[in-house]
């Protein structure tokens, strides 16, 4: 009777996906769609990048790093902040799937907050004169790269699970308060690096075809995160909740293949 | 009060008083978190006397000089408002031209000449084609001409 | 088209270190990171499997069962 009562409401809320059972097919199905869509954003950003946006007048054909640099580096502020939220939503709500998601993408973060920082070392260079600065803003990002570390260092060094997602949440948290440090330094201190060229507050310095070849990018790294949290997550899913029934059934299902 | 919102309240009332305890140390630091001084803060002596910093501008428009010996470059930086003479030895970055921004780092001596010992460009936010640059500079000019 | 030939193209105005070399470590990153996505997902389903089959064995089950765990 119950259960009878509980199966049409629970099929019309979306939040029945925070049921790990719900959510793990769902990642599965969904993860393809977005590496295609990923695969497919970055060959057009690629060739807006190199064949349709033009030589820039300051810099020349070197500028062209922004293509990767931009994107990346904002990806690896946002991916904290999700990162940060889903940490937030996992203490409030005690959910087991809000700190499952921010373990899944943390390691993605890291990796754009890498490429965000050799990229522009690589374009430091042959520009300012240096790969690196202790600027405000390098300095900054670099701290961002060391959160990562510390979160994923931390919630893979503790045993238990649920102390280790409490752990790794604080830091989430704590190091949130660095990316709005990030993105504002330009405008806060004198820096070395430059102002943002694209903001919501004012019109994007920069050419359309430039413009148009960075936005595609940055969508091309935001399928692509999803895509590679949704892979991470799943087998995630599986060891947490090893000890339920469904878990059982699709292990069966494995077995033999793997 | 319902766990969950109490749970709420107190990961919310970290997160402020998180924010607040950082923005109170970033506003007691802000001497140290800047890169470079402006040659007006250097004027008004506000830049740090006996050790090396940094002094940010514009390299002044005609201002280049390169000495005989081929190494040592003669150029003044400035924020529009106060002028400072710098002479470095070495190689300069390739943006590093007459009207464009650069970052000099070295000691200031008494004579009001700054010795550099690093040289970096400074570049700035926009990007577009050489003709689209072109076209900027054309109404920069025009605009001046009617200004005079 | 903005290049006058492909080897104008690889040369990019002289900046082909930087610029190659950008992308070409963003590419190894990313070619990295989903080699590890791949692995992490095997072994964890190795593992699962292998404790599964520990637990159904019985007996002498139990102490697979914590090595494994171990």
């Amino acid at each position: 009777m119950m259960k009878e009562m509980k199966r049409p409401e629970r099929g019309k809320s979306l939040f029945r996906f925070a049921a790990p059972q719900l959510f793990y097919p769902l990642a599965g199905a969904l993860a393809p769609w977005f590496a295609g869509a990923a695969a497919v954003l970055t060959i057009i950003g690629l060739w807006l990048a190199f064949f349709v946006a033009p030589t820039d007048a300051q810099q020349g054909e070197v500028y062209r790093v922004i293509f990767i640099h931009v994107p990346a580096a904002w990806m690896s502020m946002f991916v904290y902040l999700i990162m940060a939220f889903w940490s937030a939503v996992g203490l409030v709500m005690n959910t087991r799937l809000s700190f499952m998601m921010a373990r899944a993408l943390a390691p993605t973060g890291a990796m754009f907050c890498v490429v965000a920082l050799v990229t522009g070392a690589l374009w430091g260079k042959p520009t300012w004169g240096a790969y690196w600065v202790w600027d405000a803003r390098l300095t900054s990002q670099l701290l961002l790269l060391f959160l990562y570390f510390g979160f994923m260092a931390l919630t893979e060094a503790i045993e238990d699970p649920r102390r280790a997602d409490k752990a790794g949440a604080i830091i989430a948290l704590v190091g949130a308060v660095n990316v709005p440090i990030i993105y504002f330094s330009v405008k806060w201190w004198n820096t070395l690096h430059q102002g943002a060229s694209v903001s919501l507050t004012k019109a994007p310095s920069m050419a359309a075809t430039m413009l148009a070849g960075m936005l595609v990018m940055a969508l091309a790294s935001w399928a692509y995160t999803i895509a590679v949290t949704l892979w991470r997550v799943r087998p995630l899913i599986l060891e947490r909740e090893r000890h339920a029934e469904w878990v059982a059934a699709e292990l069966d299902a494995l077995e033999g293949r793997i | 009060m319902k766990p969950r919102s109490k749970r709420l309240l107190l990961v919310a009332g970290a997160v402020a008083l998180l924010v607040g305890a950082v923005a109170l140390v970033l506003n007691a630091f802000q001497q140290n978190l800047v890169f470079f001084h402006t040659p007006t803060e250097v004027a008004e002596g506000k830049a740090p006397v006996g050790r090396a910093f940094r002094i940010g501008g514009m390299v002044e428009t005609g201002s280049i000089r390169r000495a005989a010996d081929g190494v040592t470059v003669q150029f003044a930086i400035t924020d529009t408002a106060k002028v400072i003479p710098v002479s470095y030895k070495g190689s300069l970055p390739d943006l590093f031209s007459e009207g464009k921004g650069a970052v000099v780092q070295g000691t200031l001596g008494p004579d009001g000449q700054f010795q550099a010992s690093e040289v970096l460009a400074k570049h700035d936010e926009n990007y577009m084609p050489p003709e689209a640059q072109h076209a900027v500079d054309q109404a920069k000019k025009a605009a001046q001409t009617v200004a005079q | 088209m903005q290049w006058e030939s492909w080897s104008a193209f690889w040369q990019m105005g002289g900046a082909a270190p930087f610029v190659w070399g950008s992308y070409g470590i963003t590419a190894l990153l990313v070619a990295g990171e989903l080699i590890m996505v791949m692995h992490r997902r095997k072994d964890a389903l190795r593992r699962l499997l292998r404790l599964r089959r520990a637990r159904a064995g019985g007996g002498s089950g139990r102490r697979a069962f914590e090595e494994i765990v171990e």
